[in-house]
């Protein structure tokens, strides 16, 4: 590991800040997911990929943090930030392609990031690629689909990371639609499964170290987080899927993210 | 000679397999009715089979074709784009990725099997999508060039094809080019100009020889590409011929006839008359050309059409 601990949680922190800056600024975002995915899109940033690697954001609305990792990891410019959301802006509500330099695939619609990253390991063989997914998403059938196919064509360089936080846009993943026994449902479509606590840097970077020897089957990791992180008010409630908070709201997520 | 589009999109697409390594070919469930049995057979790493998963088909493709591939994915119109418009807005167009959705069976070519399987609205839904190109080609040599072009074009594309043997209208030698008309049939001073798409383009040149026994000159146009649709040929046939008359075998709403219509209301308003499925489902049939009948896309209703058109120009 080339970064200490201290450092990716101190990067983590900052990330946090930087999320609830740019949608208190914007007036829109979704907070929730943006802070329950922080840890580890930093782990992927600062010490998993490598220059050859790929990663896909299939939950795009998450894209605060991701923006927000890329200009701590310098590919963004950090004075872009201020500009989420706005007119002429690279960084768009949901993030594209054509349009921000680093940014792998347009996302935003759920269900179709992983088929996207299944679709390039199926070509690209010695690369590994990564791909971020939420557990909401996991009712789309487009994300079934690529379940199916990576397994069949035994996509071994793709490695899936699932936020799973619990929450979707009108309830819990419970209440809206229940996935069932998630590792079970995995390992019966032929993937490799490891579940993490998707907060805990050790795990989360150890579990990506296991999965690269498996040779005869896609990955996926169960990233178990809190929903909206860090934030006593909006952890665990639903209603902070997609809402900026008011300026007194601000001000106390910011205090307690400090 | 009678012979299928799909028969000419699989032959061309063997021959692209062997120049070019970078096309690859992805099915739902479908490799042999939309002819890419012979391509998977030649080419069998370049190949995959995705299962009767239409929205991977065309995700998936998207990650191929962003790893640097030219993803040709083959399923029926009905099914792709019939059910995989957003994953085409997002993952292909606007995402600028050379993904190539190749639908056959459109029009009413899988006639037997009913109105599910009918493709009647696809131009309609890939032509409003911004950077799609849309190339619909009318006979089986037409759908070897348009799949070679389509390849090279760079651009995220719908190539439309049909099921059924067609007469063969075009020959070896006519210049294929995407975004240029062809023409059919070029009539001395010609009074309508008859402006089509695909197979059915072929009643209008019956139709053509029969008006001008009558003493009616026409000229035929054979639209291939629907976008990015050839404007300054429209509007001139339009000021040659001072009257339009649109056929296709496809919605009138938002298909050729309403991209025409809205081509030359723009620039340069003449009479149209449009021929094709009028705002209604298709349905079973043993053969299309009785729903072609059924559906007024024949011979007979082109010339009613012409004529009705030469009237509305003295209004």
């Amino acid at each position: 590991m080339t970064h200490p601990h201290g450092e990716l949680e101190n990067i983590s922190k900052k990330v946090r800040l930087d999320i609830i800056d740019m949608i208190y600024k914007a007036g829109s975002g979704h907070p929730g997911g943006s802070l329950s995915a922080v840890e580890v899109l930093v782990a992927l940033y600062f010490e998993i990929l490598k220059d050859n690697d790929r990663f896909f954001l299939s939950n795009g609305h998450v894209c605060p943090a991701l923006y927000a990792v890329m200009a701590e990891k310098g590919v963004v410019d950090k004075n872009l930030l201020s500009t989420y959301t706005e007119i002429g802006s690279a960084l768009q509500g949901h993030p594209e392609r054509t349009k921000l330099k680093g940014i792998e695939n347009t996302s935003g619609p759920l269900g179709l990031g992983l088929a996207q990253a299944a679709g390039y390991a199926a070509i690209k063989k010695n690369e590994y690629v990564y791909c971020m997914t939420s557990d909401g998403e996991h009712d789309e059938g487009n994300h079934w689909e690529a379940v199916a196919f990576a397994a069949k064509y035994k996509l071994s360089n793709l490695i899936q990371i699932v936020d799973v936080n619990g929450i979707q846009i009108e309830g819990t993943v419970e209440e809206i639609m229940p996935l069932g026994n998630l590792k079970e449902k995995y390992e019966a479509s032929g993937w490799n499964v490891i579940e993490i606590d998707g907060h805990d840097f050790g795990r989360i970077i150890d579990s990506i170290d296991k999965v690269k020897n498996v040779k005869d089957r896609p990955s996926v990791i169960l990233a178990k987080t809190i929903f909206g992180k860090g934030v006593s008010f909006m952890e665990g409630n639903p209603d902070w899927h997609a809402k900026a908070p008011n300026e007194k709201e601000y001000k106390k997520a910011m205090e307690e993210l400090k | 000679m009678m012979k299928s589009m799909r028969d000419g999109f699989g032959e061309a697409l063997v021959e692209l397999g062997k120049k070019n390594p970078d096309v690859v070919v992805l099915t739902a469930d479908l490799a042999d009715s939309t002819r890419v049995k012979e391509f998977a057979e030649a080419f069998p790493d370049r190949f995959f089979q995705v299962g009767v998963a239409e929205q991977a088909l065309v995700t998936v493709a998207a990650g191929m074709a962003e790893a640097g591939k030219i993803p040709f994915t083959t399923s029926y119109a009905v099914f792709s784009p019939g059910r995989t418009f957003e994953q085409i807005k997002v993952t292909a167009a606007l995402s600028d990725l050379p993904v190539k959705i190749v639908g056959s069976h459109a029009g009413f070519g899988a006639s037997m099997y009913g109105a599910t399987h009918q493709s009647l609205e696809d131009i309609a839904l890939m032509r409003v999508i911004p950077n799609m190109v849309v190339v619909s080609p009318c006979d089986y040599l037409e759908a070897k060039k348009a799949t070679v072009a389509v390849a090279e074009n760079g651009k995220p594309s719908y190539l439309r094809l049909s099921r059924q043997d067609s007469p063969i209208i075009t020959d070896e030698n006519s210049k294929f080019e995407i975004g240029k008309i062809g023409i059919l049939k070029e009539g001395k001073n010609p009074q309508v100009a008859i402006i089509g798409t695909g197979p059915i383009l072929n009643e209008a040149i019956l139709a053509g020889e029969e008006l001008q026994k009558n003493g009616i000159e026409i000229t035929v146009i054979n639209n291939h590409t629907i976008k990015p649709i050839d404007e300054l040929s429209i509007i001139r046939a339009a000021k040659t011929c001072g009257a339009v008359v649109t056929i296709e075998e496809h919605q009138i709403n938002g298909g050729l006839g309403g991209a025409i219509a809205e081509v030359l209301g723009r620039n340069f308003p003449v009479p149209i008359e449009m021929i094709g499925v009028n705002d209604s489902f298709g349905e079973s049939a043993k053969d299309y050309r009785e729903l072609w009948k059924k559906f007024g896309l024949t011979k007979e209703n082109i010339i009613e059409a012409v004529k009705k058109v030469i009237v509305r120009k003295s209004y």
